[in-house]
């Protein structure tokens, strides 16, 4: 059975509907194809994203749900269709890319802070260095993030001295210092040992509830019941369905979806 | 939690802590091990008795000529005599001074590196000073030519100063040229990509010492009548460029042992190529190459000596050609062993200061 870990974190707390009316779309996907040598990675994928938003994608692995995230902040180019973050429109041209990147956080399966700086370091590089921001502000602002992932006391530490949970939750805040329109998450507890879940998932369910635009990536389907407001499936590059939670887990609509939902929830 | 009562901690048995449990542990393991140490603790009293008594039991200290060598044991006396001709070649005597006052900059900027209690500030300025003043600094003050220095020609430079100016500017642009070629190499531009696969390749293909003879023999062919810029510039270029592709390298391992997340984590919060690679990568990277550079470093030290071939005096080089000396006899030893001992303490300071580096550096485990 799956690990519901995140019902009590969120239990009794209204999720708020997308702040900025129904049409404000941050994020426009259309008609994206990608292919590695002939493998056809993404099929024809189509989605806008709502500012506010809250979207969980699952899938099998292999069925482009990472490739997919990863395309929106251009670690992975596509080779047909188009995606724009926020009006820029993400092409060859790296001017772009760095926009839109600078707009959006990402938080990886393996954490991937620098191991050669501090935790307050990782935090102030962007905002520094991209920014442009005064290290005095960079590092304010760090600290308030720190506190929100409720890790301040480990500021002076070098990532290799603190537990995975804790690193996920220094990446979280890391990527919150630069203050993304949209946060990405790229499986961001599978690398984590059980016990650790709960503590990023906790700041994730947080971080839904203060409004912020999330794509999540992620194998946790009580996350996705409790914070998003809809799930995607994938299969083989393809997106096969796309409801709320509710809809989703109760009726799902087509076979492979029902056969994916049975693997992972009953085993 | 609270644990239950745990037994008290016993002391470990005698043989197994203090001197007794290290010579135990290390040489007296067992009966073979036991044979092995004595047979090589004879053999070392056996050749470093005799050579201590050469050294310095029998050996001669004081004296100005060769018949103050007894003969027994090593002649220091020759050395003595001849330090300032090893440490300043053809240097005009009257002008040591100016040699001195950069043997004094060059203490002053190395020596806070090995002393712990020197605060980080302060040893990083003076790095920064020893890597872009200093070089500027030495050059005017030997050369001469400015501020009413009198001009000495580059001919007249040699011995240990010789010797420590090519390793020290080799070294200080060998490191930035390897960087840029190491870039170069893994760059996603098949231009820039094919350049530097060619210069690592044709550099690292050829001995060090055709390239010293093709700067001082077959350039001047080259070059259009008139046009010659000096034999120990040309050296220089030489050592720089072929020890640059050397440490390229050695770079480009650092560069790919980078986990490919470090890039993306880089690239995802918006930092340009530059940026990402000067504050993420390289500082990974280089961290991980140090003993790498360092030896590298080391070798380009001691490959110096082969600008002897094209007529330069370094420090080896003015030992060689005081030992035929017929003033002294049988001094050979004595200025080998003069010369190589320059150079170890040379080597053996970079190695410390790496290893000091790296323990310096070293920020826990790997992330993953």
């Amino acid at each position: 059975m799956t690990r519901d870990t995140t019902a009590s974190a969120s239990a009794g707390t209204n999720r708020t509907a997308p702040a900025n009316g129904p049409n404000d779309v941050i994020i426009r996907v259309h008609d994206v194809h990608k292919w590695y040598g002939n493998f056809h990675v993404l099929k024809d994928i189509s989605l806008d994203v709502q500012r506010g938003e809250r979207i969980v994608i699952c899938g099998p692995s292999g069925s482009g749900k990472s490739t997919f995230i990863r395309c929106l902040n251009r670690l992975e180019a596509h080779q047909r269709g188009h995606i724009s973050v926020d009006g820029v429109e993400l092409n060859e041209d790296i001017r772009n890319v760095e926009t839109v990147r600078r707009e959006i956080g990402m938080v990886f399966q393996h954490f991937e802070l620098f191991p050669h700086l501090t935790v307050m370091d990782n935090c102030c590089l962007a905002p520094v260095w991209v920014r442009r921001l005064p290290r005095r502000e960079a590092e304010q602002t760090a600290m308030q993030y720190l506190e929100r992932v409720r890790i301040p006391e480990q500021a002076g530490k070098y990532p290799g001295q603190l537990s995975g949970g804790q690193q996920q939750r220094v990446a979280i805040a890391r990527a919150l210092c630069m203050k993304p329109k949209v946060m990405l998450f790229d499986e961001p507890t599978s690398a984590l040992d059980p016990e650790m879940i709960k503590e990023v998932l906790d700041v994730m369910v947080e971080l839904a509830e203060s409004g912020m635009t999330m794509l999540c990536v992620t194998h946790e389907m009580g996350f996705a019941r409790t914070v998003a407001d809809r799930v995607i499936f994938m299969d083989q590059g393809e997106v096969v369905e796309q409801a709320p939670p509710s809809e989703f887990f109760a009726h799902p609509r087509e076979a492979r979806t029902r056969q994916f939902l049975d693997q992972i929830l009953h085993d | 939690m609270d644990a239950e009562p745990r037994a008290a901690d016993l002391p470990p048995p005698i043989t197994e802590v203090g001197v007794v449990g290290w010579l135990r542990a290390n040489l007296f393991r067992s009966w073979t091990s036991s044979i092995v140490t004595l047979v090589l603790l004879y053999l070392l009293v056996r050749m470093l008795v005799p050579f201590l008594d050469w050294a310095l039991v029998s050996a001669d200290f004081v004296g100005t000529q060769s018949s103050d060598c007894s003969g027994q044991g090593a002649c220091w006396v020759f050395i003595g005599q001849r330090i300032q001709f090893f440490i300043y070649g053809f240097y005009p005597s009257a002008e040591y001074w100016r040699v001195d006052i950069c043997y004094a900059l060059l203490a002053l900027v190395l020596a806070p590196q090995f002393i712990p209690g020197v605060p980080m500030r302060v040893r990083k300025w003076l790095g920064i000073f020893g890597m872009t003043l200093f070089p500027v600094v030495s050059y005017v003050l030997i050369g001469g030519g400015w501020f009413g220095l009198q001009p000495i020609p580059s001919d007249k430079w040699g011995g240990l100063t010789l010797t420590l100016m090519l390793a020290f500017t080799g070294i200080l642009a060998s490191l930035p040229i390897g960087i840029v070629l190491a870039l170069g190499r893994r760059s996603q531009m098949p231009v820039i990509r094919s350049l530097s696969v060619v210069f690592i390749e044709i550099w690292r293909g050829v001995p060090l010492i055709s390239v010293l003879f093709m700067a001082s023999v077959m350039l001047p062919i080259f070059l259009p009548e008139g046009v010659d810029f000096n034999k120990l510039l040309r050296a220089l270029i030489g050592i720089t460029l072929f020890w640059s592709a050397y440490m390229a390298e050695v770079v480009r391992g650092g560069l790919q042992a980078i986990p490919k997340g470090q890039y993306e984590a880089a690239d995802a919060l918006g930092l340009n190529y530059w940026k990402s690679m000067g504050l993420v990568i390289l500082p990974q990277a280089l961290k991980y190459v140090i003993p790498g550079v360092v030896n590298t470093f080391i070798a380009l030290f001691k490959d110096t000596t082969l600008v002897l071939i094209i007529g330069l005096f370094d420090v080896l080089g003015t030992v060689q050609s005081t030992i035929i000396d017929p003033a002294w006899r049988n001094v050979a030893t004595e200025g080998y062993l003069f010369a190589a001992f320059m150079f170890w303490i040379f080597c053996f300071g970079m190695s410390r200061y790496s290893q000091n580096l790296e323990r310096r550096l070293h920020t826990g485990h790997q992330t993953r």
